[in-house]
């Protein structure tokens, strides 16, 4: 038990540690996946257009002159606008799209508990007369006929 | 579940569907709107031109079309990444100084792309008339422009008219249609 949480602990800092080297020390190939090419609405990392190679040119300076992400992105974003984002930034209107598919997860399995409780209370008890186990006395009586036949 | 919560489940889970529904809508409009312009065009029909109000490349401020009314308006659609811009930029400026005595304005639209590079090749090329930038495309979609450069042309009262010209405009092109937005022709 004590293990597991050490192991969920240390694997939760390495990520938060990850994020932030990320952040401090961005790579081409990381911002390649969070950056969309304007003409063909692809990651840059797909793209082969030239738009797509001259931004790659622009992070690629901007890496070497000791950006941090958020500035390599805020300044994409200040020439081509929100949409050059593969992801839209967590606030204002944009906040909707990660509030809505988490918003329509939880209320579909909200959904899901409350149908599923009402289904195991819809279902007929079990007879209170006959105790677990115990079997129908016509279908004993013929059990045991039949055992009897077997046994002669 | 009682009645009450049952009705009210249901109206927001209609609610929901019916804003989705609007949602695709205002989508599939907004995509075929640039469709619908160039269509017009292309069957000789004038029709007003998408209005637009973008910065000014320079940083001088803004330009909107509707600011150009009366007076007969190229529109190039361009960035500096594109190389047919190259070929056709002189002639667009040849044309600018060649008409723009007699109430024609040249307009060139950068979308897409750096405004640093914009301004290295306007610089490069020695281009006069008014260029504005638009970084996200948005008027991409209005015009239905589908690659640069592109050229169209509106006459003094704000409708296309002529020829939608997609890749390098000839000269021969661009005196004909700014004659027909004149009305010359």
């Amino acid at each position: 038990m004590i293990r597991g949480l050490v192991a969920a602990l240390a694997a939760a800092l390495l990520a938060v540690s990850a994020a932030a080297a990320g952040e401090e020390s961005p790579t081409l190939a990381e911002l390649e996946k969070e950056v969309i090419c304007p003409t063909c609405h692809t990651t840059l990392a797909l793209s082969t257009s030239p738009i797509a190679a001259r931004m790659r040119a622009f992070i690629t300076e901007r890496i070497a002159a000791g950006d941090t992400k958020s500035e390599i992105k805020a300044k994409l974003v200040d020439e081509f606008g929100e949409g050059v984002l593969a992801a839209p930034p967590a606030s204002g209107f944009n906040l909707l799209a990660w509030a809505l598919p988490i918003g329509g997860a939880l209320v579909a399995l909200l959904a899901v508990g409350l149908l599923a409780g009402r289904w195991a209370r819809s279902r007929p008890a079990a007879p209170a007369s006959a105790g677990a186990g115990a079997l129908d006395p016509e279908l004993e009586r013929r059990l045991d006929e039949e055992l009897a036949r077997f046994e002669a | 579940m009682p009645g009450r919560a049952k009705l009210v489940f249901q109206v927001a889970a209609v609610a929901v569907v019916a804003l989705l529904v609007a949602l695709l809508g205002w989508q599939v409009v907004n995509r075929n709107e640039g469709r619908g312009v160039a269509d017009a065009v292309a069957a000789g029909r004038p029709v007003e031109a998408p209005a637009f109000e973008l910065p000014l490349l320079d940083d001088s401020g803004t330009l909107s079309l509707v600011s150009l009314r009366g007076k007969a308006v190229v529109l190039n659609f361009w960035a500096s990444w594109c190389e047919p811009c190259k070929e056709e930029s002189p002639r667009l400026e040849a044309a600018w100084q060649r008409w723009r005595e007699r109430g024609v304005v040249v307009v060139g639209i950068d979308a897409q792309d750096f405004r640093a590079d914009a301004r290295r090749f306007v610089e490069r090329y020695r281009l006069t008339y008014p260029i504005v930038h638009d970084g996200d495309g948005s008027s991409l979609g209005r015009f239905g422009v589908t690659g640069f450069p592109e050229t169209w042309f509106v006459d003094r009262q704000g409708r296309l008219v002529g020829e939608r010209i997609q890749g390098p405009v000839s000269d021969e092109q661009l005196d004909e249609n700014i004659a027909l937005a004149l009305g010359e022709k």
